[in-house]
């Protein structure tokens, strides 16, 4: 591995050295090192590019590390990869990819993630994206991440992205029977002409399931963002999405929320704001001695944190 | 020393906010109090540069500030405590001290200035400075950042709002140590006689000008007396009431 892969990697997972515990570690389209343990088994697939792992029932603070690096130009990689996580777990998947282009010609990841947490298992899942290179180079991702919730799961999503990634469609899907819970706090911040859209279905399945959705988000200069969600609530079950965006420069960010009640007691809410900088936030911490670019650092950097 | 010279501020090119307001602040600890909408807020926003004044001067410590940037004062020295604070998503309570003080301190200094505005800084020094915070939570945080900052100049607008009466007397303790230790000016906006009762000097701002200047003893006894000369409508309500 070369000093790029490193940074990479130390960017999207966080990883000086290998992990500890299971990890499958994925560089230009080819396994580059791979680990499982007693309870987590990683194999790769037969038919198609990707792995699956499976999640032994009752496997408690153990993690999975899955990160993907790039630094071919011209490479679009697709994968495919099925997390089958037993009942009683309580486990953490890091996910994440970096892209490092400078060789003129177009690089993309697309992953498809499917997971199918077991009854009242517990699951945090981390991904985050990273680009590097110069600006002629495109960098593409497009994260697709299907969970199936059984009675009483819980996952947690972060995602992470920051600049670096010109074009990125990202889907989440998800179904949840009775009593589970998924909460996605997702995060992104686009500069230049980048475009940056992402969707939402979440169907409500089971009753006293939740969903909880909170997007933040900072468009800069020229770039473009849509956040399109979609919550059904066909059993009684609460949903909450949240939408809010900075737009700098000439950004543009588009919010269209959609709720669907299909049971009486299904109670969803919506929250979307978009706008400015709020121009008393600047003036507070100028009062403290920032410019007004530091004073915009500061306050993109904590929204976004 | 703050000195201000027919400084008048007109908003929106028509109202006319504040008209020839002349001022010389060269004492330790000034309040300036008057009736709501006299434009107390609008001078201490003049002095911090949030505003630029339409006509006049404002030196401070013989230097032309006028129309220097609000970030330019700042460093020159100048602090302000807002009368509503600022929420902000995202950054903490631990962030806002640490930008005030201007250098990175330790988490211990940091809960000090939080300790001494009656913050039990462990609670406090993670918390988000959003909506979740209470309003008086909020004042205090506002006046702990003016602390880190122990600047020349510190202008605190309606401090005591919102604070509640327990707490205070230690607000007031917070002043006197505030008086006690840094060198420059305190300047309060308050319509609390027990702040009124620690300021060497007392500005009266009425319909945009100053009406009233000078030490304690001669504005305070007036003050009072006029007060409670308002107070006959109130007596009318209660015999009425009773
Ligand atoms: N930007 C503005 N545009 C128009 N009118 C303004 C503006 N700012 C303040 N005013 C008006 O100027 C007057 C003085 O306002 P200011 O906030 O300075 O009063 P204040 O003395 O601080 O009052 P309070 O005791 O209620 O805080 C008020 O009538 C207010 O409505
Ligand atoms: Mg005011």
């Amino acid at each position: 591995m070369d000093e790029i892969q490193r940074t990479l990697l130390k960017e999207v997972a966080d990883l000086d050295a290998l992990p500890v515990g299971a990890y499958n570690i994925r560089s230009n389209g080819a396994a580059a090192g791979r680990n499982s343990t007693a309870n987590i088994e990683i194999v790769p697939k037969e038919d198609k590019p990707g792995i699956e792992i499976y999640i032994k029932p009752g496997t408690k603070k153990e993690s999975v590390h899955i990160p993907v690096i790039i630094t071919q130009t011209g490479l679009t990689d697709l994968v495919y990869n099925d997390f089958y996580i037993g009942e009683d777990c309580d486990v953490t998947i890091i996910a994440g990819c970096g892209i490092h282009n400078c060789g003129g010609e177009l690089s993309q990841h697309d992953g498809i993630h499917t997971f199918y947490i077991g009854k009242n298992s517990k699951l945090r899942y981390v991904e985050k994206h990273y680009g590097s290179g110069d600006e002629v180079s495109k960098r593409v991702m497009n994260p697709t991440t299907i969970v199936h919730l059984d009675e009483g799961a819980n996952m947690e999503m972060e995602t992470t992205q920051i600049a670096g990634i010109d074009d990125t469609d990202r889907r989440t899907e998800g179904d949840l029977k009775a009593g589970a819970m998924l909460v996605v706090k997702e995060k992104i911040l686009t500069t230049g002409v980048q475009k940056a859209k992402t969707y939402f279905n979440v169907d409500l399945n089971g009753e006293g399931c939740s969903a909880n959705i909170i997007s933040r988000s900072v468009a800069k200069e020229n770039s473009w963002q849509h956040f399109d969600s979609r919550i059904n609530g066909n059993a009684p079950c609460a949903g909450h999405s949240e939408c809010d965006s900075i737009i700098m420069d000439h950004g543009c960010v588009t919010a269209s929320p959609q709720l669907t009640a299909n049971d009486i007691d299904a109670s969803l809410i919506h929250e979307a704001a978009i706008g400015k900088i709020a121009g008393e936030q600047l003036m507070k911490l100028m009062t403290l001695g920032l410019t007004e670019k530091e004073a915009e650092e500061q306050i993109v950097n904590g929204f976004l944190k | 020393m703050l000195e201000l010279k027919n400084v008048g501020f007109v908003a929106d090119g028509e109202v006319e906010i504040l008209k020839d307001v002349s001022l010389t602040i060269n004492e330790r600890f000034v309040a300036i109090t008057g009736p709501n909408g006299g434009g107390k807020s609008t001078l201490a926003k003049l002095i911090a540069g949030i505003y630029e004044p339409t006509s006049g001067q404002i030196l401070l410590d013989g230097v032309d500030i006028t129309h220097m940037s609000i970030t330019d004062r700042a460093k020159l020295g100048v602090s302000y405590a807002f009368q509503q604070p600022v929420r902000f998503k995202g950054l903490q309570v631990r962030d806002l001290i640490r930008l005030a003080a201007g250098r990175k301190i330790t988490i211990t200094e940091a809960c000090n200035y939080l300790s001494e505005v009656g913050l039990c800084a462990r609670d406090y020094i993670d918390r988000e400075v959003n909506a979740s915070l209470s309003g008086g939570e909020l004042k205090r945080i506002e006046i702990a950042m003016v602390l880190a900052r122990g600047t020349k100049l510190s202008v605190f607008d309606e401090p005591e709002a919102g604070i509640d009466l327990w707490s205070f007397q230690n607000l007031i303790h917070v002043f006197e140590k505030m008086y006690e230790e840094t060198r420059g000016s305190i300047l309060i906006i308050s319509h609390q006689e027990r702040i009124l009762n620690i300021a060497d000097k007392i500005v009266v701002i009425r319909d945009g000008e100053v009406t009233k200047y000078g030490t304690r003893d001669e504005i305070l006894p007036e003050l009072l007396e006029s007060a409670d000369a308002g107070n006959v409508a109130c007596d009318v309500l209660t015999q009425k009431i009773k």
